[in-house]
């Protein structure tokens, strides 16, 4: 790897570390939250005979505890410095910089996701294994694909707050963007409940027609091995195919936005 | 020639409510024609009132901002569509803007500006020493920015600028909100820069006092025109600024005494003080005459002020 992306992604990973107590306050609720839905949908499958939408009890399990700790890491919740920094005009040093700011902040990106994964995921995830009994895979190729899907909801998540953040370039205040983006990725992402639990046609419409189910639901599927090799395969594919298409879409509405461009602020 | 602008045009538009729901919609020319040349090692000051087109000016030399009209070269590219490729030769420090990663000390961000101009490390250490030796940055390199004082952070964002070696450095209000000593460290800095010769610096500011010290050719511009292209005497010269004297006397002024070549302007001080305006005659000339009339204390010989002579032009345009 070239060293502007090394140097990048340290960078990410640095700014990040400096807030320690935000990290342990950050892992400390995810963790709890982590027992009340692994009770809710534990006791959904318990009063369901065992199993819920296909999921049984050890798979719910995982299921709930690496949600909990892939939320900070792919961390669709927290929007990227994009929006403010077109709002205050601050975007401007990005732009003057011989590297599209596209790349820098997936970089710092990804630095970034790298500190959450041995902070906020590794906790809530050893807390819940000590609490309860996890899936254990049966194929030794489900570590590899979980990972591999893991790093493509990184950036396709990247890529769709990055376009959020973009939209600042017309709206100035993203405010409601955001709430919005929150709170459909929340319940379209698989965050809040399985999208098997869905009618088909709903669920299958989320999957072919929207990026959401990339962010989480895929690595959890392939974490608990949902479907075979296969389809945990076919689930990649559908994940890097929307990562192209939203850095396609990316790129294109960034240099709308700088044609556009009026620096805030005189 | 380094930087060249014809005729360079930004119009922005505007909307404005007319009744209820109607809006009207009307252009506004931030800046109007603007034709600039700047020769490779100049250092030249662009000033203005608030709201002249000096930012916008400096947007569109830099590529952020697409000129509505006019051509526009930079190091010989056009900045806008070789924005990047412009951004390895230009340094940019907009005094109310940070470039700087806010989390991290100053160190690091100098270290990750090396990675993304891809300086070489022996380049990168020279230049780093030698701003820091001039701005005197050791004693705040390991703080994170968002701990620095604004001075110290300037004298960052000056570094950061340069550590890439632009062959022009372009300075957007660089001393604003700086207490003393931080303005002068930036000046003296900025002299040492000139004097080397090798970076060509344009340099905005509402701080006269920056341009008297620093600039020796002045670009001044109002409602989106040039008024002015040349020297800061040559401004004088235009607005026919005078020399003053002031006089402290032992005995009181004789009233109704002229001097030839000199105006009293007035005359304070139970009459033991007078100020004269030169007009026309040497200031040698018009002291002599002083001590042949009256008996003098103490006198002294006043520059024109520079801020007397820009608010007759910023007043004199609008």
């Amino acid at each position: 790897m070239a060293r502007v992306q090394a140097a990048l992604i340290a960078a990410g990973f640095r700014r990040h570390a400096t807030y320690r107590q935000a990290t342990f306050a950050g892992a400390f609720t995810n963790t709890v939250f982590g027992f009340l839905r692994c009770y809710i949908l534990l006791s959904v499958a318990a009063a369901a005979g065992g199993a819920m939408a296909g999921y049984s009890g050890p798979q719910l399990v995982s299921y709930v505890w690496l949600g909990q700790g892939l939320l900070a890491v792919v961390n669709s919740w927290t929007m990227l410095d994009l929006a403010e920094r077109v709002r205050t005009g601050d975007v401007v040093a990005d732009l003057l910089r011989p590297v599209d700011p596209l790349w820098t902040y997936l970089w710092t990106d990804i630095g970034r996701a790298g500190f959450a994964l041995l902070t906020r995921f590794v906790a809530p995830l050893v807390v819940g294994a000590l609490a309860f009994d996890f899936y254990v895979p049966q194929s030794f190729l489900a570590y590899p694909l979980f990972i591999l899907s893991t790093l493509l909801a990184i950036v396709v998540c990247f890529a769709c707050r990055y376009l959020i953040g973009l939209t600042a370039f017309w709206l100035l205040d993203i405010r409601g963007v955001t709430m919005f983006w929150v709170f459909v990725s929340g319940a379209a992402s698989g965050l809040y409940f399985p999208l098997a639990v869905l009618p088909d046609w709903l669920s299958t419409t989320l999957w072919v027609a929207t990026p959401f189910p990339s962010l989480l639901q895929a690595p959890l599927d392939i974490a608990v091995e949902r479907g075979g090799t296969g389809q945990a395969l076919l689930v990649c594919l559908s994940q890097a195919v929307w990562g192209v298409l939203l850095f396609l879409a990316c790129r294109w509405a960034q240099s709308r936005a700088v044609r556009k461009l009026v620096v805030q602020g005189g | 020639m380094i930087i060249s602008a014809r005729g360079l045009r930004k119009d922005f538009t505007v909307t404005r409510k007319v009744g209820r729901l109607r809006r009207e919609r009307h252009v506004v020319s931030a800046v109007d024609g603007v034709d600039l040349t700047v020769e490779r090692g100049e250092l030249l000051g662009y000033i203005g009132p608030n709201g002249a087109g000096k930012s916008t000016t400096l947007k569109m030399l830099t590529g952020v901002l697409t000129p509505s009209g006019g051509e526009v070269r930079v190091c010989g590219l056009e900045p806008v569509a070789k924005r990047t490729t412009l951004a390895r030769r230009i340094g940019v420090v907009f005094g109310q803007r940070s470039q700087l990663w806010w989390d991290l000390p100053l160190e690091d961000s100098f270290s990750l500006l090396r990675h993304i101009y891809r300086v070489p490390e022996g380049d990168h250490a020279a230049r780093l020493k030698q701003c820091s030796d001039l701005l005197g940055l050791d004693e705040f390199r390991h703080t994170p920015v968002r701990q620095l004082s604004l001075g110290q952070r300037m004298r960052g964002e000056l570094t950061a600028a340069l550590l890439h070696g632009p062959e022009v450095l372009f300075l957007d209000e660089p001393t604003i909100g700086l207490d003393v000593l931080s303005k002068q460290a930036v000046r003296s800095f900025l002299t040492d820069l000139d004097r080397r010769g090798d970076t060509t610096v344009v340099l905005t500011t509402h701080d006269l006092a920056d341009i008297e010290k620093l600039c020796r050719r002045l670009v001044v511009i109002d409602h989106g025109h040039v008024v002015h292209d040349g020297t800061l005497d040559e401004l004088h010269a235009r607005y026919r600024s005078r020399r003053i004297i002031v006089a402290d006397l032992d005995t009181p002024w004789p009233e109704g005494l002229t001097l030839p070549g000199a105006v009293v302007t007035s005359v304070e001080a139970d009459a033991r003080r007078v100020t004269l305006t030169l007009d026309g005659a040497a200031a040698g000339e018009v002291v002599a005459a002083l001590a042949q009339a009256v008996s003098l204390r103490d006198l002294s010989v006043q520059e024109p002020n520079i801020e007397d002579v820009v608010s007759r032009l910023y007043r004199d345009e609008s």
